[in-house]
């Protein structure tokens, strides 16, 4: 019973393992870039447009407009990160459906390298945003003795993304091998339709909480109002 | 009893009783707060966008503690450091 795709081992030279998370990952790389490329070949700007180029825009759109909603005002300069994140964990949980694919993303070395990913895209569209003194300032907010607890959620939180997604692709694959065993035929294809509703909807939280976070993180403190605004009238 | 026993029973009866406990208040959780949500949703159906996506991110949110029960139940049955290691011992012996 084996708990990752790590455990698949196609090919072995020594040290370097090539296991099931490497190979699936870089399969999936190649399919997102090279599908959009081959979609965006001809883009047409008329009313008349290709279904994969509506789909892509369709896609582009609904995560430009999600970002904007989570409170980050230009949502084109995250739409990069945000949107890569989001159409990775979705394109590995969607492809469950070929037979002999596992999800790289029920391996804690993914989950963990995106989770990091995130955390050293926090301070970066921060300072970006605010500058290096206002950023490092915010850690202090609202008053120094915040510091170590501030640290410590900003750990704790990459760790919760990290073991959240890593946790529910792993239950997902988990179920679906048991269930195999058990009862062939009725229930994993149940369960695998469970598995992808909760891989969506996880693709879905991780972008969304790394939008969250950045937008903690860049939010540009707004000056306080003057105390002409809180007269009653 | 010696070690392999005892760490073989304990692996197993905390492993129950880790995922067991450990999907009890999550599911309260998520129960009140997909109540609560029907009840706003209710009152102003025009915010929905907003309330059906803050009920998704905290469902997640509250999710991630039954998921952290269930990875140390599986670390417990199937990766397992004490039992690896003392089977290791045994076999060495």
């Amino acid at each position: 019973m084996h708990l990752s795709p790590d455990q698949m081992i196609f090919w072995q030279h020594g040290f370097f393992k090539l296991n099931g998370t490497i190979a699936f990952t870089w399969g999936l790389m190649l399919v997102l870039a090279g599908g959009s490329k081959l979609i965006t070949r001809n883009l047409s700007t008329g009313l008349e447009r290709s279904r994969w180029q509506n789909l892509l825009e369709i896609v582009v759109t609904g995560i430009e407009k999600q970002i904007e909603e989570v409170g980050l005002s230009e949502p084109q300069k995250y739409l990069g990160f945000l949107g890569t994140l989001f159409l990775f964990i979705a394109t590995a949980s969607l492809c469950t459906v070929i037979p002999g694919y596992e999800p790289p993303t029920g391996s804690l070395s993914t989950t963990a390298a995106l989770a990091l990913s995130v955390f050293v895209a926090v301070p970066f569209f921060g300072i970006e945003e605010q500058g290096v003194g206002e950023y490092l300032r915010s850690y202090a907010q609202p008053t120094v003795l915040m510091l170590p607890f501030n640290i410590i959620s900003e750990l704790s939180r990459t760790l919760a993304l990290a073991v959240r997604l890593f946790g529910n692709m792993m239950s997902g694959v988990m179920i679906i091998g048991i269930l195999l065993t058990i009862t062939p035929f009725l229930f994993p294809i149940v369960m695998t339709l469970l598995g992808l509703l909760t891989g969506m909807v996880q693709a879905y939280i991780f972008s969304i909480l790394g939008a969250v976070y950045i937008a903690a993180g860049a939010r540009v403190r707004k000056p306080k109002p003057g105390p002409m605004q809180t007269v009653p009238a | 009893m010696d070690s392999l026993t005892i760490i073989a029973v304990a692996s197993i009866v905390i492993a129950g009783i880790t995922i067991s406990l450990g999907a009890i208040g999550p599911a309260l959780a998520e129960g009140r707060a997909v109540a609560t949500a029907l009840t706003s949703l209710a009152q102003q159906p025009d915010a929905s966008a907003t309330i059906t996506r803050t009920l998704f991110v905290g469902l997640a949110m509250i999710e991630s503690i039954a998921i952290y029960c269930f990875v140390v139940s599986m670390i417990l049955i199937f990766a397992n450091p004490f039992w690896n290691h003392v089977i290791a011992q045994t076999a060495g012996k």
